[in-house]
This record gives C-alpha cells, structure tokens and sequence, in this order.
C-alpha cells in the first residue's frame, strides 16, 4: 500500500532540502517534491513542522546475540533501533560464538528478518575468533552477508596480520573497520588517563594508546590502499591525524559516538560505571577537536557504539564493570544538540546518520533518491523530553544521560515501506 | 562533637576541623590502649565486619584490635577471591552482611572506588580500609596522629613521600590529607611511578631523591612492590633501591630530628636500609600502636554518628 509523507521538511542530503512530499510504494522511494498526488488506497502521514529524513545509519552497534542474549537480543536491540530512527544497523562480531563465519553471519541475518523491523546487517571478524592471527574467511562473511570487517573491541596488535586482512579484504571491495586502541599502553586502564584517573586512583588509558594506532593504520591504508573505517574516535590526535591523512587522499573515513562529543572524564566521578566505556570519555580539548572534526567534514559519521550490558554488570564495582553504554534511543537528540549549538547545520547532522556512513561501508542506504529503499524516518525536532532508561525498547538501561531533559524525538520509522515504529503521546 | 557523615571514605572529602576530631578522639583511646585493662564498653552491643577481599594482616589485625577494646562484636570476613562467584557483586555480598545487622563495615579491596560503591548501597557505615591505589584513610589518619605526637605542627611541615606513587593509595591519603593541613608534600620516584598530572594536586614531584629529601622533617616511604619488577616501572631492584633507598646518609640530607616513617610491611634492603629501620629516628612502630588508637576513635566516632 502505498504512503504519502506529505508536507514535512525533508532532508535528503546533497539531494533535496525543503518542505515537500514524499510518495512510497512497494518499498521503494517513488517520488519526493512539493504538492505530490496520493495514488488511490494510498496512507498519508501528515508531516507538517517535522523533519521528513532518509532512515539513519547505525555502523556500530552490539546486538550480544549469539551469546548474551541477557544483555539484549536482535529483537529488543532492533526495537530500540528503530525507536532510535535507525533503519540500518551494523552489528559487530563480538558475540559468542564470534562472528568469523558463515553460519554465525546466517544466523544473524535470519534472526533480523525474524524481527521485521531494522536491517540488521553483520560485520564479520577480521581474524579467526578475533584473535588476531589468522585472518577469518573473510571472502565467504562477505558473500554471506557481511558489510564490513573488524575485530572491534579486540583489535588486531599485529601490523603484519592488519596489513594482510586490508589486501586481502581489497579482493571483496569491503572496509576494513578498526577500534584503535594499543592494547600494551592501554593494560588494565578502565577511564582516560589525566587528572581524574589519578585523583580516584583509577587505572588510565592514555590518549596515547589511541593515537598510535590511528597513526599505523592510516599508514597500512596508504600502503595497501584499503578501504579504512576509524571507530569510534575520541581523541585530539586522532582528529588531527584523520584529517592530515584525508588531506592526502587516504581512503578514510571516522566516525565519532555522541558521548564523546557530549562528556568528558569528569562523569566518571563518583566511580560511576555508567561513564565507563571504550575508548573513554576525554578532556574538553579532546570534545572540542571531535565537534570541530564533525564541523568540517574530517570525522563523516555519527554511530552509536550502543554497548548494552545488565544491569548487575554494571553495578559492579568501576574496574569490573564492563565498558560500554546503550546508545540508540538517545543518538538523535544528542546529535541535535549539536545542531542547536551551531557546531553543524541540519543537513551535515542528518548526513553523519544517513548518507555518509552509509557511504563509508558501501550501502545503498541513507537516501530517499527516488528508487532507493524505502527507509524514513519521521522526527518532531523541537519535542523535548526526559531520558528515562525504564522506557527503552533495549534490554539493557546502561546511559549516563539518565534524567538528561533532551530535544528531538523520532515520531515514525518506516522500513522498506513498512510502518515500523509509531510514538506514543508525549507524556507531560 | 561529632562526625556527621555516616562513611569514612577518603580524606579528600573530610574537612580540616574533621581530621582535627578524629585525631582528638583519638588521644582519649591512646590512653586506654596504655591502661592494663584495656578495654571501654563505648561500642558494646554493635557489630562490625571486617570485609577484607584483599590479604592484609597488619590492618585487619589494628580493626579488629580496635573494635574489641572498645567491646564490639567483630567478625572477620575475607572471601577468597576464588569463593566469591564470579558475577556476584560486591554489593550482593555486603548486603548478607548488612541483612546480619552490622553496624560498621570496614573494606579492603583491589578496586579504587569500592568503598563508595559500597556505601551508596547499604545503610551499614562504612570505613574505607583501602581501595585500589586510591585512598587508605585510617592509615594517613594513624601517620598524621604519629607526626602531631613527635610534637611537630602541619602548617609548613615538609613531608616527603617516596616510591611507586602512582599505584599507592597511602600515598594518595596522605597528600590529600597533608596539603589541606598546610603540609609541603614533596613527591620522590622515577617518573614512572609518578600518576599523570599529580603535581595539580598542589605537591612538588622529584626524581632525584638527595634533592627531593632536603630539609624535610617528615620522610614517608613507600613499599615497593616486588611483583612489578618487569612490568617497565623499574629496571631491577639493586637498581631501585640504589636510587631511591632511604640510607642513614640521606637521612642526613633531612632536617635535624627528621623522622622516618613507613606503612608496612618493610622491604629491609630495598626501599629502606635495616639500620634506618631500627634506628632512633625511625617511628615505624609508634605508627602500627596509633593504628589501634586512631582507629579505635574512628569506629567510636562512625558509631555516634550512625
């Protein structure tokens, strides 16, 4: 059945920006522009004073399923997705079993398609059990579903082995993904190294121990020519270095996390294990350099790196506690903060959800150009709200931005055509 | 008067006219501790736990001395690091405690932060008896208590603290504690034992140790731990201790009736030499005897104020 989005503000980076229609039929983007006709059986969603946006792009999330199903599911992890405005997410191999194989990259296609509501697309291991020794069959994760490539949260110390997975992964046209983090110089750290870290006498990781590896893997990409995808950056240095190297020509692209352009170290005080991920929240140097990254283009995209973890987990004490927030249903209004901030405009916020990091693996996602798949979704940009971790559609309730009063709300998301999230009223 | 806190977690968050207070009340046990029947009814009918997840002898044995002779119930719990289940958390354990009626928990554990951790989550008091290389109060209460004994005010006192700064949470104490009683805190070590940033905490850092000790009237060593050899904070030991051993020549390099103190237990040899051990100037022993005191007037104090 065909549907109508009509009136709203729609913005489709590089392509249209302004108040318009947009038709959609068969799961596919029919039309976009001003005054369309609705074909006869059509459904209209009047979307006067909202934003009309192509589906976001998540490239870095943790569905924990096969393995964790306690932490969250594909189901629930693709229910706070779609709650969250993500029509795309890219989930990483760090599961148990680890995503290194054909069997596990079918199991999670199988469980998204189950689920019916995001496209939930794997990205499969760079070494066999992310070990980082042999390389995984990175030809067959490709031709069984896999996006990307990473051993996300163990990353590959090898150089040797690094350099071979970028060649090789050239054969397969796929992105090489690396969380960079020296895993020596960042030993039992568990918060940034800096005054905080020696105040609590908390174990640090150094700014250092993200920066080297930035630095070697710019240099691997240059050699090889591959295709490389920066995590989750969080540092002054790494900025600095993504942007000399995009100046170059390397085929790079970062991406940056919403708490690391919102915090710093100080939330961790208190031993707060909700201020406890990785890498960790910086210095305000650090947040200005990622802001400034995301204003002019050196870092392309906003993901998540939504990490949940239960409640008794996080309740341990701040070294035990695993790292890692949730991420999905606070992304957009932290990313509109920005926006309201004036550290980038709508369009270059809507980009860094939608178009780049569907760019930066290779997705034909992140567009309403007439034909593209009809992923959409629909945002109330002046609702505020109150974030209340009791509420979300993930398993898991790890934010430090509870009881956050925030702006932006997601009303609709539609995938492939299908209406699969509906707001409730606002509740006062 | 008394503490209005229901926790001792770190001396970064007591106030001068608190660490007065509890080094006051500390002189009335000090003078039960040298009586022949020594023991008060003051904590009669209370029960403190002892909840040690990390071996310790020398403190344990100073609260749990402390807790009788002030006629308390006193267990000892020390879960084995192996007996406690893995994914059970720390507030699962203390909360069987708590459920026991205890009025008074004391802490050791590896984690910085435990202790207040813990207390967030029960209605026990809690004292922090170390926490990771993060604080360990009622030992840099038991040091300040031995200084102010030797007749030595804290206002432009020079202390110098030496050793593997970075991972000592009695280091840590002791300068929050010194530079808010008006204490110069001198820091000696190699920079590789020196925490990121620490001279913003208002002390000077030295890595030549002659340097470091002249003049000061308090010299404060620290243990080194053995174990991290190999783990590129220092070359070898012959080496450490060359360069930051306390020998009777660079006691010299103090002021006249400098003291030498130590928290225990002593590496003979290593950070301090055997004779600078035993020698007059050495008030490592008095330390452990105030523990008791010290201690005995914190538990008496949280007890009042829960």
């Amino acid at each position: 059945m065909p549907i109508l989005i009509k009136g709203g503000k729609v913005v489709d980076p590089g392509r249209f920006v302004g108040v318009g229609d947009v038709l959609i039929d068969q799961g596919k983007v029919l039309a976009v522009g001003p005054n369309l006709q609705a074909p006869a059986g059509s459904t209209m969603i009047e979307a006067k004073d909202r934003l009309v946006l192509p589906g976001f792009v998540d490239l870095h999330v943790h569905f924990r399923e096969p393995g964790f199903e306690y932490k969250e599911t594909i189901q629930s992890g693709s229910a706070a997705a779609v709650a969250g405005g993500f029509t795309t997410v890219c989930c990483m191999p760090n599961t148990n079993p680890v995503n290194d194989n054909q069997a596990v990259t079918e199991f999670i296609l199988e469980r998204s398609r189950i689920a019916g509501l995001a496209n939930v697309w794997p990205v499969g291991a760079i070494t066999k059990g992310s070990e980082g020794k042999e390389l995984a069959e990175i030809g067959d994760l490709r031709r069984s579903g896999c996006v990307a490539i990473s051993d996300d949260g163990r990353p590959v110390m090898n150089s040797l082995v690094m350099r071979r997975a970028m060649e090789y992964a050239l054969a397969f046209d796929l992105t090489v993904v690396d969380h960079c983090e020296d895993l020596h110089l960042a030993e039992g750290g568990c918060m940034n190294e800096g005054l905080v870290s020696t105040e609590l006498g908390l174990p640090g990781i150094p700014s250092a121990a993200e920066d080297v590896m930035v630095a070697r893997n710019l240099s691997l990409s240059e050699l090889t020519g591959a295709r490389l995808h920066l995590a989750h950056i969080s540092t002054a240095g790494s900025v600095r270095m993504v942007r000399e190297a995009k100046a170059r020509g390397i085929k790079v692209t970062a991406e940056a996390c919403p708490h690391h352009f919102t915090l710093t170290e100080e939330v961790v005080r208190g031993y707060n294990t909700h201020a406890k991920m990785n890498p960790p929240l910086r210095t305000w140097d650090d947040v200005r350099a990622i802001k400034e990254g995301l204003r002019d283009g050196t870092i392309d995209v906003i993901a998540t790196d939504h990490a949940p973890h239960a409640t008794q987990e996080k309740q341990q004490d701040f070294t035990e506690a695993p790292f890692g927030i949730v991420g999905l249903e606070t992304a957009l209004s932290l990313t509109l903060g920005l926006v309201e901030e004036g550290v980038m405009s709508l369009e270059q916020a809507v980009e860094k959800l939608t178009s780049s990091p569907a760019a930066a693996f290779g997705l034909k996602k992140g567009t309403l150009a007439v034909g593209a798949d009809a992923d959409v979704t629909i945002v109330d940009q002046q609702a505020e709200w109150v974030v209340d971790p009791g509420k979300f559609r993930s398993k898991s309730r790890n934010t430090p931005f509870v009881g956050w009063k925030v702006k932006g709300r997601v009303l609709t998301t539609i995938v492939g055509g299908r209406v699969v999230f509906q707001a409730g009223p606002l509740e006062s | 008067m008394s503490l209005k806190r229901k926790d001792l977690l770190s001396l970064a968050s007591l106030s001068v006219d608190e660490i007065a207070l509890i080094l006051e009340t500390a002189d009335s046990f000090k003078e039960v501790t040298g009586r022949e029947i020594k023991k008060v009814p003051a904590l009669r009918g209370k029960t403190v736990v002892n909840l040690f997840f990390e071996p310790s002898t020398r403190t344990r044995t100073s609260f749990e001395l402390a807790a009788k002779r002030l006629s308390a119930d006193v267990i000892n719990f020390s879960p084995s690091s192996s007996s406690v289940v893995k994914g059970e958390t720390l507030l699962d354990t203390a909360r069987n405690i708590e459920a026991m009626q205890a009025d008074i928990i004391v802490l050791r554990h590896s984690s910085a932060g435990a202790a207040e951790t813990l207390a967030r989550g029960v209605k026990s008091s809690v004292i922090n008896a170390g926490d990771g290389w993060h604080e360990h109060p009622t030992q840099a209460l038991l040091d300040l208590y031995t200084i102010r004994g030797r007749g030595m005010g804290f206002r432009g006192l020079r202390v110098a603290i030496v050793g593997d700064v970075a991972h000592s949470r009695v280091a840590r104490s002791n300068i929050y504690a010194l530079t808010k009683l008006g204490a110069e805190v001198r820091l000696v070590g190699p920079p590789t034992m020196m925490p990121w940033g620490v001279e913003k905490l208002g002390v000077k850092v030295y890595s030549d140790m002659d340097e470091g000790l002249r003049g000061v009237n308090v010299i404060m060593m620290l243990r080194l731990q053995l174990e991290r050899q190999g783990r590129a904070l220092f070359p070898t030991i012959r080496e450490y201790a060359r360069l930051y051993g306390l020998t009777a020549e660079r006691v010299k390099l103090a002021d006249t009736g400098a003291i030498v103190m130590h928290p225990g237990p002593i590496n003979r040899g290593v950070e301090i030499a055997p004779d600078v051990a035993d020698s007059l100037s050495s008030v490592i022993l008095d330390q452990v005897a105030n523990g008791v005191a010290v201690r005995m007037g914190i538990l008496y104090l949280m007890s009042e104020a829960g």
